[in-house]
């Protein structure tokens, strides 16, 4: 590609981050630093149940132990965990009851992001449980899912109001002893969302959570839970942005699925946090533990992720295949641009027989960043018949970025079928240039290739999310290729 | 409609077109013959605004305007559409979603107002008949699979939505068997009228039994060496084109 070209390709990709922005509201926040007494404190002032401070300090005192992980491809600054303020809520006024309470400020926040909680989620069928900072503050369509037994609550509520199920399911599927970032998450973590869908009931909308980082230099501890009784079917979104910042954020969230027999959980989430500026200055460190566990003959959880943002990912949804004939899926699209780093992929660990898993991976890379899929598919030995399919491909946009592919496969089971396909391609001048003399720009011609590339994993979206995610794609990409 | 004086083109250093003077006046059908490595497949891309040519000397203008300062895609929307000697797959792109792109661009190049989806569907359907296209292809990937009749058959297809004022053919004939070749030359020759204009680039006569030419022009070394009409192709397919070469001035 001669130099003329290469800088409409830069610029195109040079684009600054969309949804930029900080609100302002007072948010409660407790002195930076981290021990049992900061522990104490989120605990207390989340009004929280004995059981839950004993797990915390469990949880803390067994971080204690660990070292931080080092085996990812990706490079950031030592973290320094006592810089870091462990709690920030907006300060409560009274108990909200309808969104009409909800702070002006923070309604034009969800509004600039194109999330109106009330009338746009009405419309399209979603109810939303809005995160924001750490605290949930509005809960919506409670009445319908109340109806058929479904909990979906912030994980404070379920804490309080369902403390048998949080201790049945919390932990069961990521332990606090399962890795630094996971010890750490349970020590500290500020919110999330709860959601238990009961035997046999079908969740007749999809449920949808957005998190949003604001105050300054806050971690943000995510937890989300979600259980799949026998039979019982849930579709789970969970979007975000964040407002532009310099200094780094840390991100360390734990999400858990339990699906019983038969059970259907299907887990979308785009990701769009601020990445840092085009430099690699400021942007989140995304470093999150996800996990399903099909419990259940024929069980399926199905993760499908589109990470287009934070500076750092490091990231893999997973599912343990437990049940005999349980389905594990795992659909990712994610972009790096700029100097951002991601190490994504997946682990389906194959246990009960006729377990079968399918991995579709596809990144993309553009600027001088770097992107690496990282998966383990491991059968173990009474897994019959287990079968995987893996694909994973990486399309490089420019010469200054990379892509890498780090496959781990263990079979124990003679009877296993595993495969694995690995692409890399780039975008070729060829086919820009072929869109170009159909009249479409360069800009559109990429954005349609890369769509392209990527429509196996978008189609397992939700609709409203589908477009979403292709709007997203075009925003990261624009500056970038070669 | 088009006219080209004295152009030049250099690619990594390399003199690939030595001074191409060449006028196509509406409603007219030219044919660049020549042997392989002559430059006309080169003559085709700059035309269509491929940027690895450097152009040295010269200038070409398209109804009136410095075609050179246009950018590709303003190119191929002020009318100029170029059948790809090697179309190009893009996967996970459909053919129906590439169309509806670029007619929709297109349009608003000429200030109309883009296709809602069922209007396009319409004139879809009407062009797919012209190439005698089967339904499915509509929805594949753009070119994917498709096999190299298909492919040219694709470009073809591509042209009549696009409704190009002057359409270049780079060796569209060639990788068809008879029967396709029957079918894309019987698209080209639907989508003729008096107001737009063909420049056809093929290497062998036959295709010129299809598509009649109103001039023939033989390209060697970069230079229109010898214009003439269809009687042209017809004594190049006799002699073939070591006469030609044999009757060019040395040094050329």
């Amino acid at each position: 590609m001669n130099n003329a070209e290469m800088t409409d390709l830069e610029q195109l990709t040079n684009q600054e981050y969309k949804y930029g922005f900080v609100t302002d509201i007072e948010s409660d926040e407790i002195p930076k630093g981290l021990n049992e007494d900061v522990i104490r404190l989120i605990s207390k002032k989340k009004e929280e149940p004995d059981f839950m401070l004993e797990w915390r300090l469990k949880a803390y005192r067994h971080w204690l132990t660990l070292t931080e992980p080092a085996w990812a491809n990706v490079k950031y600054p030592p973290i320094d965990y006592q810089s870091i303020i462990y709690y920030s809520a907006p300060k409560k006024t009274k108990k909200l009851d309808s969104l009409n309470q909800v702070d002006p400020e923070l309604r034009k926040t969800f509004e600039k992001l194109g999330i109106s909680l009330d009338e746009q989620k009405r419309l399209s069928n979603v109810a939303v449980d809005a995160v924001f900072d750490s605290v949930s503050v509005a809960t919506s369509f409670k009445g319908k899912l109340n109806e058929l037994g479904i909990i979906f609550c912030s994980f404070s509520d379920a804490v309080k109001e369902h403390p048998d199920l949080i201790k049945k399911y919390m932990g069961s599927v990521v332990p606090y002893t399962d890795n630094f970032f996971a010890a750490l998450n349970s020590a500290v973590f500020s919110d999330g969302s709860f959601c238990y869908i009961p035997k046999g009931v079908r969740c007749p909308m999809e449920l949808s959570t957005y998190f949003r980082i604001n105050a300054s230099s806050t971690g943000q501890f995510e937890r989300t839970l979600i259980v799949a009784e026998d039979a019982a079917y849930v579709s789970y979104l969970e979007g975000c942005t964040a407002p532009m910042r310099d200094e780094n954020q840390l991100h360390a969230a734990i999400v858990e699925i339990v699906a019983m027999e038969n059970a259907q959980v299907k887990y979308s989430t785009v990701q769009n946090w601020y990445p840092g500026d085009k430099n690699g200055k400021g942007g989140i460190f995304n470093f999150v533990t996800k996990r399903g566990a099909c419990r259940g003959a024929n069980a399926k959880i199905s993760w499908t992720q589109v990470e287009t943002g934070s500076a750092i990912t490091w990231k893999y949804p997973s599912v343990i295949l437990q049940g005999d004939n349980s389905i594990g899926e795992f659909y990712s699209v994610a972009v790096t641009n700029n100097y951002q780093q991601a190490d994504t992929g997946t682990k389906m660990i194959h246990i009960g027989k006729n377990t079968r898993s399918t991995i579709v991976s596809k990144g993309i890379s553009a600027g001088k960043s770097n992107n690496s899929y990282r998966g383990q598919v491991k059968v173990s030995k009474g897994a019959e018949n287990a079968r995987n399919y893996s694909q994973c491909d990486s399309l490089l946009l420019g010469d200054k970025c990379g892509a890498h592919t780090f496959p781990y496969i263990e079979v124990n089971n003679p009877t296993a079928q595993v495969e694995h396909e690995a692409t890399t391609s780039k975008i070729g001048e060829d086919q820009i240039f072929y869109l170009n003399q159909r009249g479409i720009s360069t800009e559109d011609a990429v954005n349609l290739i890369v769509n392209g590339y990527c429509k196996e994993v978008f189609k397992n979206l939700p609709m409203e999310f589908a477009v979403e995610a292709q709007k997203l794609l075009s925003v990261s990409l624009e500056g970038s290729v070669g | 409609m088009i006219e080209i004086k004295n152009l030049c083109v250099k690619i990594e250093g390399k003199e690939i077109l030595k001074g191409i003077n060449l006028t196509v006046n509406k409603g007219e059908v030219h044919a660049i013959m020549g042997p392989n490595g002559s430059g006309k497949s080169t003559l085709a891309q700059v035309l269509a605004g491929r940027s690895e040519y450097e152009i040295t000397k010269g200038e070409v203008i398209y109804e009136g305007i410095n075609l050179l300062e246009l950018s590709p895609e303003d190119r191929a929307r002020a009318g100029i559409f170029l059948a790809f000697q090697y179309p190009i797959e893009i996967p996970g792109v459909s053919n129906v979603n590439l169309l509806k792109t670029a007619v929709n661009e297109i349009r608003k190049y000429r200030g109309e107002e883009e296709y809602d989806a069922i209007e396009f569907l319409t004139m879809i359907k009407k062009k797919m008949g012209v190439v005698e296209m089967n339904d499915s292809l509509l929805n594949r990937s753009v070119n994917e699979g498709f096999s190299g009749g298909e492919k040219k058959r694709n470009e073809i297809f591509q042209m009549a939505a696009l409704d190009p004022k002057l359409a270049i053919l780079d060796e569209t004939d060639s990788g068809l068997d008879i029967d396709a070749l029957r079918v894309v030359a019987g698209g080209v020759n639907k989508l003729k009228t008096p107001d737009n204009a063909v420049i056809l680039v093929t290497h062998y006569q036959r295709l010129l039994d299809y598509i009649v030419p109103d001039f023939v022009h033989v390209l060697y070394k970069g230079r229109i060496v010898k214009s003439g009409t269809k009687e042209l192709a017809l004594e190049l397919e006799e002699r073939g084109y070591d006469w030609v070469k044999d009757e060019c001035p040395v040094g050329a």
